[in-house]
């Protein structure tokens, strides 16, 4: 059996990139899910990681949490939450939020922990408030390792998405979980690529992201330790 | 509800599960381990291959663990290897960077009161450097066995899941008591084994012990 022209066979096959179960239509679901546990785990997880490090309080709690989540298993989760509240969007959504807030939290804790006293105190004595120096001295300073926060939840989010389709839901998952229970090999190899691409995909996007969000100041450096 | 209910026979014992999860977990964070303290002593060495490296393991980090189960099935059947392979790649992920961090980490002065004391090349290397970076090597290795353990569990997908197993029947079965068993075994043998760790860690840094208290 060879992986590769199975797989080749199956992507390239016109029907599979039509309709409600085609590769555009699972591509964007993949998508949306990940973008949406991101960006809801970002509403809980940023303000936290700001307050948290902006007062340096509560490390001690953050890190519990993160070693906590990273100790959960998505596939149990996900099913346990189909089991209980049946193929809903939160039993998919909670699972993926609980692997992106940490991450995020985590980072943005100790980016602006961090953030050297001097460069705080200086913007105090420039007369920036307190809400001014968080905004344009501690979150751009921190941005290097917020950003990592965030690509680490998007990877998170990426990568259990996959796993979700375990529990009947949509996204690329859907044709690994779907073709060994026909057992479609092509099917499976094929689903395994895509996903291999989105992953890819996300880590040049957030490439991308650090040129454009990191202050020009910062990015020699962020090169110089890449 | 009964924590820990009658698991179905077909699927084994409580004792056989945490055997399998922990061989799977433990020896990819073993071999992970392995590769990782001579690639990241070279990448110390030197430190224009680390960049490439790093992104290397960036992306291998990001691939999906169910992606790669199953596109290694054909080359390595539905064993425990094709668990313990992409989980392998994962603890080298995590452990390359802590690892160069800490070996760079160590003060100029300290290591040439080594050299001074006539600690040279590998005595100095095992005596004095990687002692002293056994705390961000630890912080590494706990990430990585602590994900490990969880991420055997998508095994299951493939038949070799360990614990995972019970995630599958309660799927099947509709039973939630072995989905919830499953994740209170998987999640107390990662803080298990994470406590061991921390404790290992205080055994090998007596000189921490007041510091870090």
């Amino acid at each position: 059996m060879n992986v590769l022209s199975d797989a080749w066979g199956w992507l390239t096959t016109a029907s599979n990139w039509h309709g409600s179960d085609g590769i555009p239509t699972r591509f964007l679901e993949h998508f949306e899910y990940s973008v949406e546990a991101v960006l809801i785990g970002a509403l809980i997880a940023f303000p936290l990681g700001l307050l948290t490090g902006h007062t340096k309080r509560g490390g001690l709690v953050v890190t519990s949490l993160a070693n906590i989540a990273r100790a959960l298993p998505t596939l149990g989760l996900v099913v346990l939450l189909v089991v209980v509240i049946g193929v809903k969007f939160r039993a998919v959504m909670i699972p993926l939020v609980a692997l992106t807030v940490p991450p995020i939290l985590l980072n943005t804790y100790e980016g602006v922990r961090n953030v050297d006293p001097r460069l705080t105190d200086a913007a105090q004595g420039m007369g920036l408030r307190p809400w001014q120096v968080l905004w344009r001295a501690e979150v751009p300073a921190a941005m290097p390792l917020i950003l990592t926060g965030f690509q680490f939840a998007a990877v998170n989010a990426v990568a259990n998405t996959a796993i979700a389709a375990y529990s009947s839901f949509g996204g690329l998952g859907r044709y690994i979980i779907d073709g060994l229970a026909t057992t479609d090999y092509g099917m499976v190899a094929g689903g395994a690529i895509l996903i291999v691409v989105a992953a890819i995909l996300n880590l040049v996007f957030f490439a991308v992201l650090r040129r454009v969000l990191i202050s020009p100041g910062l990015q020699s450096r962020e090169r110089a330790s890449a | 509800m009964n924590l820990f209910p009658h698991i179905p026979s077909y699927l084994g014992t409580y004792g056989s599960l945490i055997q399998q999860q922990l061989t799977m977990a433990l020896s990819s964070v073993l071999f992970g381990l392995i590769v990782a303290v001579p690639l990241a002593l070279l990448c110390v060495r030197y430190p224009r291959i680390y960049p490439p490296v790093v992104a290397t393991l960036t992306v291998i980090y990001s691939l999906p663990s169910i992606a790669l189960f199953v596109l290694l099935v054909p080359s390595t059947g539905l064993t425990q290897t094709t668990v313990i392979i992409p989980l392998a790649f994962y603890s080298l992920a995590a452990l390359v960077p802590n690892i160069v961090d800490g070996v760079r980490g160590i003060p100029e002065d300290v290591r040439l009161a080594a050299v001074a004391m006539g600690y040279t090349g590998a005595r100095r290397l095992v005596s004095v450097d990687l002692p002293l970076a056994v705390p961000p090597i630890m912080a590494g290795l706990r990430v990585a066995t602590v994900g490990n353990i969880s991420m055997v569990s998508v095994g299951t997908v493939i038949g070799v899941g360990a614990f995972g197993a019970l995630f599958t029947a309660a799927a099947q079965l509709n039973r939630s008591d072995l989905a919830v068993t499953g994740i209170i075994c998987i999640v107390a043998l990662a803080l298990i084994c994470d406590l061991l760790l921390v404790i290992t860690q205080r055994l090998l840094t007596p000189w921490n012990q007041r510091r870090s208290r």
